[in-house]
């Protein structure tokens, strides 16, 4: 196994080295082959998701394939205008210099990947690494076999197999892959295993994205207007329950209201929560599975405690068999249980009752940075407040999870939630060297800029690296005197 | 224990515990974001510049016989510039930038907004050591940040007239130096940083990057590398060799970054450069360059005997065409060219970082991008000197580094238009003007929904229909919507 792996690695490497991956042709013939994979195994994807998730198809859509064919058709609409080098302004002073930003390919790219959006989370940072001229190792994860297999039996019909390579696996082979030198290191995944990413990648001084996560907060504000609430929660319950079944890093962890709001609030979400999914959510088919029996019995356990499970006040049945656990709602569980210490990715939704709605903001800055802040409030002032005084990876007013969506936003975190950002222009950015380079003719020169130096030439410096112009003129005219005196001899 | 060596008190992990702990507290009540606190810095540290130049001066002297000239310009010019250009746009930089959003998100509008990391921890090196110590602490400040700078222990002139001038003139419950070695910066590594920023070479970066691992931190890193300069043989060579000479022995004597490390030209071209060379230097330096004022010296001893034992590695002593000279009390080496070492050699293969200058001559220029590939690592600036279009095309597209320069050297580093950093092995992260101000922010997106025009597709139950009009929503086709919304 090792040994083929060391063999893969340096055919992509001497594919790059010829030059293969450069060219804007080889770049928008492969993003147009992903395009056609997108279309034509659109069934099959649906299929893979449902059997390793139990995504509903529609889901599968939205969250997924709908946004990989938007940022496929961006990359291709724009791959142009991406790769093309960008003059730099250069000051008056600099006559005859020209100076441009060269975007130019980082070289071999690992990606590894998630398995709750197995799809996306895979091929979203492949397409920003093909568009930017790269060769692409992507490891899918083990977690969702259905997925990874589908990946590694069909991207090799489609794409260019000397540069861009799928390979299964699990801990191990990430272990291997990880060993390998890398021009760059993706990985969306867990804090832990963002450490060890990390870490073996500081052996071969090797930059890296961490698509990490968090417990995303929703700031629900006491809204007044009845359609207001509505639009409110049900946007709360439809990113908690319908997005893998809050098993997403931009899921919403928890809900902040003030007391006097939490039993409507906790009235309406119960009632949209029907609205949804019926009044078996299981037999609507909406909500995706948990992803193994590990994850499920991990959940299972946040409700054991018995001072956790007096909290519940909707839902919290759970079937091993189908690795199911139902839409579930929790008020003011201890803030010391687990469900408010971790990362909780699942189906179960607490909702702290604060005094003011304010108090969220010393709620939130009293934990890490999560990926994401949701507040639902039209109040101007705790907007503003919002923004200026917590810190995450993107802030959210009256909606959650769409912030995904949006090609023009950065994705990604801060802190614990990670470091380094994609999506639209961003995903090309990430996989990037922009090399400045620099012109400048034979003719113009300072003669002044060399040795042996006197107090003149240190005068007509310091105004040419000021850009003091005037300056410089009399000085050149004699018409200053320097001023400076060597301190030294 | 034993008894503390001197007045000053160990710098351990608890201290570093609790620096990080003051420093946060400033930075959450808020000091550190402020305007005019920003300005107040940035203005202290002007201040501080022009009253202490002399000292700053007799500092750089001290630790690296630096002249008076190069002082003055590369390192308290720069860092005036970095700081008047900060003053002049921080507000324009710091203003939120508004992103377009599209249909998949209608109605809404959207911003991304800069906000400070946190506290920054600034390791710096010792070949400019005021310059690369308080570059980068500008950007951190214009960016919002409470900082803790560690200058380099091998520049201890500099070292300690930065911790006092600091002191006197910034901030410091926000701004922060701590002197030592490597004790004190690994108790500076152990801490919980929201950013580090290290200059220096490629063995402490991989042991920076793997502290900073454990907590999550994002670095930057800049490093260096064999910087080569391609010389053809159409250009105005008086021109070159001056320029080339100011890269290498003006800049600290060959001890900078970016410093032309080796030279590539054609066998035809080699005698003619060589001579050019000769004449320049002494025109520079003088007919006996280990008294001329105008060079640096060796940082210390051990530096010294590194480049000697370049020099006096088996085969490569007879390849000195020009220089040799050392005197090893004043830590001096003279500008020294080689001629044809072999590839293979310790000169060849490690950053040179001193006033040695080999030559690779190959048969034709071209052949000289498969010399620098060959030698592997992507270093952090490449130059040539040609006039030929086509090969500064091909220099532009196959040579991958930092940073190129056509015809000159070093200069692109005062540009603050362009982002100054590496690649691969010469780093990751960039900085210099704006670049610095984003180095140390955070770029956080905020998305701005309404609650009117909500529409049910999103939500469950889901149904084909609603899967066709999120089909046709997201290619955007005006068509296909209005077939989905008809049901056809």
């Amino acid at each position: 196994m090792e040994k083929d792996l060391g063999r893969e690695i340096t055919e992509i490497r001497e594919c790059y080295r010829n030059g293969n991956t450069k060219p804007i042709a080889w770049r928008r013939s492969q993003l147009q082959a992903l395009r056609s994979f997108l279309l034509d195994y659109e069934i099959q994807i649906f299929r893979a998701l449902n059997l390793d998730l139990g995504k509903h198809y529609v889901e599968a859509f939205r969250d997924e394939v709908g946004i990989l064919k938007k940022s496929v058709n961006l990359a291709l609409k724009d791959l142009k205008r991406w790769s093309a080098s960008t003059k730099a302004k250069l000051p008056a002073i600099a006559l005859l210099s020209y100076a441009e930003l060269v975007p130019e390919p980082l070289g071999l790219i690992l990606v590894i990947s998630s398995w709750n959006f197995p799809l996306g989370l895979s091929l979203e940072p492949l397409i920003g690494a093909i568009a930017a001229g790269n060769a692409v190792v992507l490891k899918p994860s083990e977690m969702s076999p259905a997925c990874s297999s589908l990946l590694a039996n069909t991207l090799p019909k489609y794409l260019d197999n000397q540069a861009i390579k799928v390979i299964e696996g699990g801990p191990a082979v990430g272990q291997q892959l990880l060993q390998q030198k890398w021009d760059k290191i993706f990985f969306t995944g867990s804090a832990k295993v963002g450490r060890m990413v990390m870490s073996e990648a500081a052996k071969n001084l090797t930059p890296v994205t961490l698509e990490l996560g968090g417990k995303c907060p929703a700031v629900l504000d006491s809204l007044s207007w009845s359609w207001d609430k509505e639009v409110a929660v049900k946007r709360i319950v439809g990113a908690k329950y319908g997005s893998c079944a809050g098993q997403a890093c931009i899921s919403i962890d928890y809900v902040l209201v003030e007391k006097s709001f939490s039993s409507t609030v906790v009235e309406l979400m119960k009632a949209m929560i029907r609205t949804m999914y019926g009044d078996n959510p299981k037999e609507s088919h909406s909500v995706a599975r948990i992803i193994n029996k590990h994850h499920f019995l991990r959940l299972k356990n946040l409700l054991t405690d018995q001072k956790v499970k007096d909290c519940i006040v909707y839902g919290g049945s759970t079937d091993e068999d189908s690795l199911y656990i139902e839409p579930t709602i929790l008020v003011d569980p201890p803030l010391e249980s687990a469900i408010m210490a971790e990362e909780i990715f699942g189906p179960l939704l607490p909702i702290i009752t604060l005094d003011k709605i304010e108090d969220s903001i010393e709620f939130i800055n009293s934990r890490p940075k999560p990926l994401a802040i949701y507040a639902f409030t039209k109040d101007e002032v705790l907007r503003k407040r919002m923004v200026s005084e917590t810190s995450s990876g993107s802030v959210v007013f009256n909606d959650a999870i769409i912030q995904f969506a949006a090609d023009t936003l950065p994705f990604g975190g801060i802190g614990e939630s990670g470091f380094g950002k994609y999506h639209g222009k961003f995903s090309f950015d990430t996989f990037t060297h922009y090399k400045a380079v620099a012109r400048r003719s034979f003719f113009t020169d300072f003669w002044y800029r060399f040795p042996p130096w006197n107090n003149h030439k240190l005068e007509l410096l310091e105004d040419t690296y000021g850009f003091d112009y005037f300056g410089l003129l009399l000085v050149i005219l004699g018409l200053k005197r320097s001023r400076k005196t060597f301190h030294v001899n | 224990m034993g008894s503390q060596p001197e007045d000053k008190a160990v710098f351990d992990t608890e201290s570093g515990k609790e620096m990080v702990k003051e420093l946060r507290a400033s930075f959450v009540a808020g000091k550190t974001k402020s305007y005019e606190w920003k300005v107040s810095q940035l203005k202290a540290m002007l201040k501080m510049m022009e009253e202490n130049e002399a000292q700053i001066i007799f500092a750089l002297r001290d630790d690296l016989s630096k002249p008076e000239l190069e002082s003055s310009i590369y390192e308290i010019g720069m860092l005036k510039n970095s700081c008047r250009l900060a003053l002049k746009e921080m507000k324009h930089w710091m203003k939120p930038e508004k992103a377009k959003t599209s249909l998949t998100t209608f109605p809404s509008t959207a911003e991304i907004v800069s906000e400070p990391l946190g506290v920054v921890l600034v390791i710096s090196a010792w070949n400019y050591p005021f310059l690369l110590s308080l570059d980068p602490v500008v950007g951190a400040i214009a960016a919002g940040n409470a900082i803790v700078l560690k200058p380099s222990e091998l520049a201890p002139a500099t070292s300690s007239l930065l911790a006092k001038l600091i002191a006197d003139y910034l901030d410091g419950s926000c701004i922060k130096v701590v002197e030592g070695a490597v004790p004190e910066t690994t108790a500076l590594l152990e801490q919980k940083w929201d950013k580090i920023f290290y200059t220096g070479n490629g063995r402490v970066a991989r042991i920076v990057m793997a502290a900073a691992a454990k907590h999550l931190t994002p670095v930057v890193l800049e490093l260096g590398g064999k910087s080569p300069v391609i010389v053809d043989s159409d250009i105005d060579l008086k021109v070159a060799t001056r320029r080339i000479i100011a890269g290498k022995w003006g800049c600290n004597n060959g001890q900078a970054c970016i410093s032309p490390d080796y030279i590539i030209t054609t066998k035809d071209y080699a005698v003619k450069l060589v001579d050019s060379f000769k004449c320049e230097l002494e025109k520079f330096y003088g007919k006996n360059p280990l008294e001329s004022k105008d060079l640096s010296r060796i940082v210390n001893s051990n530096h010294f005997d590194r480049l000697l034992k370049l020099l006096d590695e088996d085969k490569i002593s007879s390849k000195i065409v020009h220089g040799g000279e050392r005197d090893e009390t004043n830590l001096k080496i003279a500008p020294t060219i080689l001629l044809d070492v072999p590839k293979n050699s310790l000169i060849m293969k490690e950053e040179i970082f001193g006033p040695l200058l080999p030559i690779i001559m190959v048969d034709k220029l071209e052949g000289s991008f498969d010399v620098i590939k060959s030698l592997g690592g992507k270093p952090l600036a490449a130059y040539l000197f040609t006039n030929k279009t086509k090969l500064k095309a091909k220099f532009v597209a196959e040579v991958s580094a930092g940073g190129l320069v056509v015809n000159d050297t070093t200069v692109h580093l005062a540009e603050h238009n362009l982002p100054f950093g590496g690649v691969g092995d010469s780093g990751m992260g960039s900085y210099h003007g704006k670049f610095s101000f984003d180095a140390f922010s955070h770029k956080k997106a905020v998305l701005y929904r309404s609650f009117g025009g909500d529409s049910s597709l999103r939500y469950p139950p889901y149904t084909r229909g609603k899967l066709r009009l999120l089909q046709a929503l997201l290619s955007g086709s005006v068509l296909r919507i209005i077939r989905a919304l008809l049901g056809c």
